[in-house]
């Protein structure tokens, strides 16, 4: 397959890999004090994951699964407001797909659709806006979730439908940041990162300059990668030649779509909606400084959360983790997944317990999924 | 009436199906015997009383057993590129049976009406079931209709159960997967799944993708007189070839080792996945056989599966290993492994 093979030929991984090998060492990895690289995306996770990548690689280096998957990091709570909107009388409630199965406090989207609230699985918020302009006499209302990728599609659909004035759809709006939890990770003091792969898709859209305070004020280099195999091996010998050789810049290894400054007007799209919010709750992390985004003043009319009266809008706290788990740690880099107590006993792909088994893009899913613990505990 | 004559049938003139229709009476009894009876009527085994009575077969007399099966259809949309609801709920059956070693002989079909379905629609999905049931030589022998109110169920769905003959001494199972096995499927992987996604249009991509919808008795048949100790076999249908693989791994207590390399992926068929972030080894296929052959037999059985149409792009794709029980792993393009796990839920539409 054209524009695909190329980025997965096997000889040309080889001759990375024996790259990366020799950089290890000089990068100061070793056995017992390895480098750590996160890789920041949930889609570089299950790359990585996918293609047995860290089975080949050196151990000298260590891979920390970041918090680039937004399904992973939706507090419980937010999900309890999405089941409290679909429930009501006369809502259709569109969400993604993978949104469906996060557990909630009381349950899943998955189970409140069992119990009869009418819950539709769409592939883009233009799908539920088509839905609002088929039902008038319904609110459709849109689950936007998602970091800087998906964010202009959503802003977009809210600005079409104020221009057509479509009067009965709304966004129950869940969008993150990218760069404030990395600050928050960086200036926590149990942390251990020595370079970061930067998100390729997001970045298609910001740019690369929202990263230059990793280079800048933290002295961690930081390669923007693509998703592919050889561009994750090229972006890993990228980072470490870096630290080889005492540089910490943002480099850009995803070139071929990511360009210097972004995107200007899915930007704008996004700054016409959406603005910071004070604090964010991630799951995993807690609340993050103008780490989400809201809907502005002038689309107020749109704003779900306004409308049904849920999330901050409601001034409502925070809801509880599931005792015992993990997931900040694993999301911190703190602990493997194999180290949470409820890993692959009562937290399973199936009944899953915290948010990072629900996506395929969780680091516990990718690892359980593609064996990186059963494989282990075997060998 | 006597076998042989071609009875006379009773028509309907309705265009669609009312709740009338599954009342019993005549409305029903011209709908039944226009579309369904009139269509699945063979001479050999005459007109349709309340059951099918059946003779046995040599066969069967000679030591062999019985094998039966039944499988419920409710694929949306009811046609699709390759094939169609009816064509489904044969095949599906047929090879239900076949994988088992059985050679199928009879099928039921029952038909869960939506109130205000298109005549004609029926009519299709009919001559589609006769059709698929010609090809791969069954006879559909005996069936039954309901009509439910508007809502109750989504315009159609059929359930097919199937009885079939396997021959006398023949053990095929997953019990028989010894390590050394090859693991052979007989083509293309994925196509049914991708083409059911393209065809109910939500994704806004336009594919030349077609269901691989296929009967696989005639081809296993083939494999079993060229690789007679033939171990076990499988139709790769919902859950993908992971699903399939992942049974039989478990079943067996042996481990599956694939070779990435090896496996035959369509362009269209990754290209679909890329875009779409599906993994092919979960995409449903109709048409799909996975066989375990001792190596000895393998490069026989290829050779004679390739001889079939249906088995023209046979390839082996890995072996049985010795090493955990009950794990599928992947040998991947750069020599890294995975485990192929089987998947977790349905995020996707109905596919079968």
């Amino acid at each position: 397959m054209k524009y695909v093979d190329e980025f997965r030929d096997p000889i040309l991984a080889r001759h990375l890999i024996a790259h990366i090998e020799k950089l290890v060492p000089l990068a100061g990895g070793t056995e017992e004090k390895p480098v750590a690289i996160m890789e920041i995306c949930g889609g570089h996770t299950h790359a990585i994951f996918r293609y047995g990548l860290d089975r080949l690689l050196p151990a000298g280096l260590e891979f920390l699964h970041g918090p680039g998957c937004p399904v992973c990091v939706l507090p419980m709570s937010r999900v309890d407001d999405c089941i409290e909107i679909a429930e009501r009388q006369g809502v259709i409630f569109t969400t993604f797909g993978d949104a469906m199965r996060v557990p909630g406090t009381r349950k899943s989207l998955m189970q409140a659709k069992a119990d009869g609230a009418d819950i539709r699985m769409v592939y883009s918020p233009l799908d539920a806006l088509a839905l609002a302009r088929k039902f008038p006499d319904r609110q459709v209302v849109f689950f936007g979730l998602g970091f800087e990728t998906t964010m202009p599609a959503t802003a977009l659909t809210v600005l079409t439908a104020a221009r057509d004035g479509v009067s009965n759809f709304f966004l129950f709006c869940n969008h993150i940041l990218v760069p404030p939890p990395l600050r928050a990770l960086l200036q926590d003091p149990q942390m251990r990162i020595d370079g970061f792969i930067g998100p390729g898709h997001v970045s298609m859209i910001t740019g690369a300059k929202p990263y230059r305070f990793i280079a800048g004020e933290f002295g961690k280099p930081l390669v923007i990668a693509g998703f592919e195999p050889l561009d994750l091996l090229q972006s890993i010998s990228m980072v470490l030649e870096q630290l080889a050789e005492g540089r910490a810049e943002i480099e850009n290894q995803y070139a071929r779509l990511v360009p210097e400054d972004g995107n200007p007007q899915a930007m704008a799209a996004i700054d016409t909606v959406f603005e910071p919010r004070d604090s964010f709750d991630w799951r995993g992390l807690g609340e993050i400084d103008h780490s989400g985004v809201k809907i502005r003043p002038a689309y107020a009319a749109y704003d779900a959360e306004q409308k049904f009266g849920v999330g901050y809008g409601a001034g409502k706290a925070a809801g509880r983790e599931p005792e015992g788990c993990r997931c900040g740690d694993v999301i911190k880099g703190l602990a493997k997944p194999t180290a949470c107590p409820k890993f692959g006993t009562e937290c399973l792909p199936e009944q899953p317990l915290g948010a990072l088994m629900v996506s395929s893009e969780g680091a516990c899913a990718a690892y359980y999924q593609y064996g990186g613990a059963r494989r282990e505990a075997a060998e | 009436m006597k076998d042989g004559t071609r009875p006379t049938f009773h028509r309907t003139k309705a265009t669609r199906v009312t709740l009338a229709h599954g009342g019993g009476g005549k409305a029903m009894r011209d709908l039944v015997e226009d579309v369904f009876i009139s269509t699945f009527y063979n001479a050999q085994t005459g007109a349709m009383e309340d059951q099918a009575r059946l003779m046995p077969p040599p066969e069967l007399l000679d030591g062999g057993r019985l094998a039966f099966t039944t499988d419920g259809f409710v694929v949306d949309p009811l046609s699709f590129p390759g094939g169609d609801i009816g064509k489904l709920a044969v095949y599906g059956t047929v090879n239900d049976l076949a994988v088992g070693g059985a050679v199928p002989k009879w099928l039921s079909a029952s038909f869960i009406i939506e109130e205000g379905c298109d005549v004609d629609i029926l009519r299709g999905v009919a001559a589609s079931m006769r059709d698929a049931a010609d090809r791969a030589g069954v006879a559909i022998v005996t069936g039954d209709t309901k009509v439910v109110a508007k809502g109750a169920a989504d315009k159609l769905f059929v359930t097919t159960s199937g009885i079939g003959i396997i021959p006398r001494g023949r053990d095929i199972g997953a019990h028989r997967v010894r390590p050394d096995d090859v693991v052979i499927v007989n083509g293309f992987l994925g196509h049914h799944g991708a083409a059911i996604l393209a065809a109910r249009g939500d994704l806004a991509l336009e594919t030349d993708i077609v269901s691989d919808c296929a009967p696989l008795n005639g081809l296993m048949e083939a494999a079993l007189t060229a690789a007679p100790n033939l171990r076990a076999a499988r139709d790769a249908t919902r859950g993908g070839l992971a699903a399939a693989l992942n049974e039989i791994a478990a079943s067996s207590g042996t481990r599956i080792v694939l070779d990435e390399t090896a496996l035959p992926l369509r362009p269209e068929i990754r290209g679909f996945c890329e875009i779409l972030g599906f993994d092919p080894l979960y995409l449903a296929n109709e048409g799909t056989l996975v066989l375990f052959v001792p190596p000895e037999e393998a490069d026989a059985a290829l050779s004679a599966m390739r001889a079939v149409p249906e088995g023209k792009d046979a390839v082996a794709i890995g072996k049985v290993s010795q090493g955990p029980a009950g794990r599928v792993e992947m040998r991947t393009l750069f020599g890294g492994s995975r485990i192929v796990d089987m998947l977790v839920g349905e995020q996707l539409p109905r596919i079968c």
